[in-house]
């Protein structure tokens, strides 16, 4: 991989943020229509009307800082739970967060709940579907090896993909469906800071949950007897590294759909910049999980006008062949 | 005083009433049949199972470190004295040889590069530290598990196996070095299949058979043709006096 060998040589964490830099202030330039940046930014700082202040404040800067924290918080719950699981084909989607944020979501939708919360209902019901889910995810792996959550999350994600097909079926009306699924498909677009009030919250608290289990991501690599042996709580931090991650994937999903393989391909993608820790890997895949949805995002935004591409459906689109990419790639180095 | 003592300790079906003590200086061969209860008596001895204390003496019971129960330890504090060195050791990501070592310095929350060093000098593979652990032969991996125990300076070593399926280089290198850490005030446990070498670099012996310690003692006690035949259930033959000892199936 002429990228990885490429990546290897720059000094990583300082080139990686400066990418993530110059992607943002891309993503603020570009839109529908031409808008100087930092005029536009400064105004709305500094409270003064125009239509730059405008576009910059209420749909470019919203838009820009939630794909990046959407794409962050992916990028680290999906390094976390790879550490965790000693397993580099793991994604967030695995511990069922994913699918029971989104169950969570639609039922908003189609049963009208929470009336009284307005825009954050769907994020609410959101993070709760993620946490319920969650806790039956880790109620049937029980308290053994965290080798056994994959197999939970897959058949608790399952159920919660039952129940939201069972939603879409029932739908009261082909628009309200059309609704859920455009927002299934995974979108940053028509959102504001109020996502972001509820989106960053989140992400504080999942990230500083998974930081604080650094040591015991760094002696997972050697198997949970050799961790237990070091004086760490497997079981315990496991649950926290869980929890964490749930919290991050829940909040992403309930505020931007469903984006699929950014959890999965941010850490592959950080892995050589970090020498293979897995505590060090937080932040490079946090980093290149932002940098991917903004570019993402920006792509969205160039294409031209018309139906939309939805933002999950495009970074499915590039990742599943990355995938394919990497287990192709082990299963020659198996061979 | 005893390094480390286990009263009466029991693990259901695994663990019988097994009582014995480790001194400083010492290098102790857990032996036995296969299924006869080393690998879980390691284990408990390093905190990683919990095991009931015996039905008669229910205060007393269980494993002991420097005279205090291991269960009052804290994980940290057990850890920086207790090293373990499991029978099978494998890196899930393709780390460094000297990140690996690092991990051994986990309890302390440091990175003591003198420790790491000094570990990676005395298993011999200071000249691989920057090699990635999946470049290594077998015989160099173990070496690489092996100075992770050391860096983290532990008193007590528990190594279950560590020569198993080495050649005979190195079965010889890792027993050196193992010998080398208890000739001081370290103290070695391991569990081990190779009775010869077992003789040949152990001061103690406990034969383990169904849970139980069937014999205790030092080689002339534990190492007899008649205690290992009823262990292992086929007749052996046993030549202490020879150099090295000879113990092989008659």
């Amino acid at each position: 991989m002429k990228f990885l060998k490429i990546a290897k040589k720059i000094p990583s964490s300082p080139a990686l943020f400066l990418g993530l830099l110059a992607v943002f202030f891309l993503s603020l330039t570009v839109g529908s229509a031409p808008v100087p940046v930092l005029t536009g930014l400064f105004d709305w700082l500094t409270g003064q009307p125009g239509i730059p202040a405008l576009v910059m404040g209420e749909i470019r800067l919203p838009r820009t800082l939630l794909a990046l924290s959407v794409g962050a918080a992916l990028g680290l719950s999906g390094a976390a739970l790879q550490g965790l699981l000693r397993n580099p084909l793991a994604d967030p989607s695995l511990t069922g967060a994913s699918q029971g944020a989104a169950l969570g979501a639609a039922s908003v939708f189609y049963f009208a709940l929470l009336p009284g919360l307005g825009v954050f209902a769907p994020l609410l019901a959101g993070l709760i579907g993620a946490g319920l889910t969650l806790l039956l995810t880790l109620w049937l792996a029980g308290p053994g090896r965290p080798a056994l959550l994959l197999l939970a999350g897959l058949a608790i994600a399952s159920l919660s993909g039952a129940a939201l097909a069972a939603v879409l079926n029932f739908a009261p009306n082909p628009f309200a469906m059309q609704e859920l699924v455009f927002w299934l498909l995974g979108s940053v677009s028509e959102r504001g800071m109020a996502h972001l009030a509820f989106l960053l919250p989140a992400l504080v608290i999942g990230s500083l949950l998974i930081w604080w289990q650094r040591p015991l991501l760094a002696a997972l690599s050697l198997g949970e007897q050799v961790a237990t042996s070091l004086g760490l709580n497997v079981q315990r931090g496991g649950r926290v590294i869980v929890f964490g991650a749930a919290i991050l994937v829940g909040a992403a999903v309930a505020t931007a759909g469903n984006i699929g393989f950014v959890g999965l391909i941010a850490p592959h993608l950080a892995r050589p910049l970090a020498q293979n820790r897995p505590d060090r890997l937080l932040l490079p895949a946090a980093a290149i999980g932002a940098t991917l949805v903004l570019l993402a995002d920006i792509t969205v935004r160039l294409m031209p006008p018309g139906r939309e591409v939805r933002l999950g459906v495009l970074t499915a689109l590039i990742g599943a062949p990355l995938f394919i990419r990497l287990i192709w790639k082990m299963r020659r180095e198996w061979l | 005083m005893a390094l480390i003592e286990t009263r009466n300790l029991t693990l259901k079906n695994r663990l019988d009433s097994v009582s014995f003590t480790a001194e400083p200086g010492e290098m102790l061969a857990v032996i036995g049949p296969n299924g006869a209860g080393k690998s879980s008596l390691l284990q408990c001895l390093a905190g990683l199972l919990h095991a009931e204390s015996g039905r008669h003496l229910p205060q007393e019971g269980g494993v002991f470190l420097n005279g205090t129960p291991l269960r009052a330890f804290k994980p940290t504090d057990r850890a920086r004295q207790i090293g373990f060195l499991p029978q099978f050791c494998d890196s899930a990501w393709t780390l460094a040889v000297e990140e690996i070592v690092a991990l051994g310095r986990l309890p302390w929350h440091d990175r003591d590069e003198a420790a790491i060093r000094q570990a990676m000098r005395e298993t011999g593979i200071e000249g691989m530290a920057q090699k990635n652990i999946n470049q290594l032969s077998g015989g160099e991996q173990a070496r690489v598990w092996l100075a992770r125990v050391l860096a983290g300076a532990p008193c007590l070593i528990l190594a279950d196996e560590p020569v198993a399926s080495l050649d005979l280089y190195y079965q010889a290198r890792i027993m050196d070095v193992l010998r080398q850490h208890a000739s001081g005030e370290g103290c070695v446990i391991l569990a081990i299949h190779d009775l010869a070498l077992a003789a040949r670099y152990c001061d103690r012996f406990c034969l383990l058979k169904q849970g139980r310690v069937h014999a205790f003692g030092p080689s002339e006690t534990v190492l007899t043709e008649a205690a290992l035949s009823d262990a292992f259930g086929v007749p052996i033959h046993v030549d202490l006096n020879h150099s090295p000892p000879i113990i092989l199936p008659a």
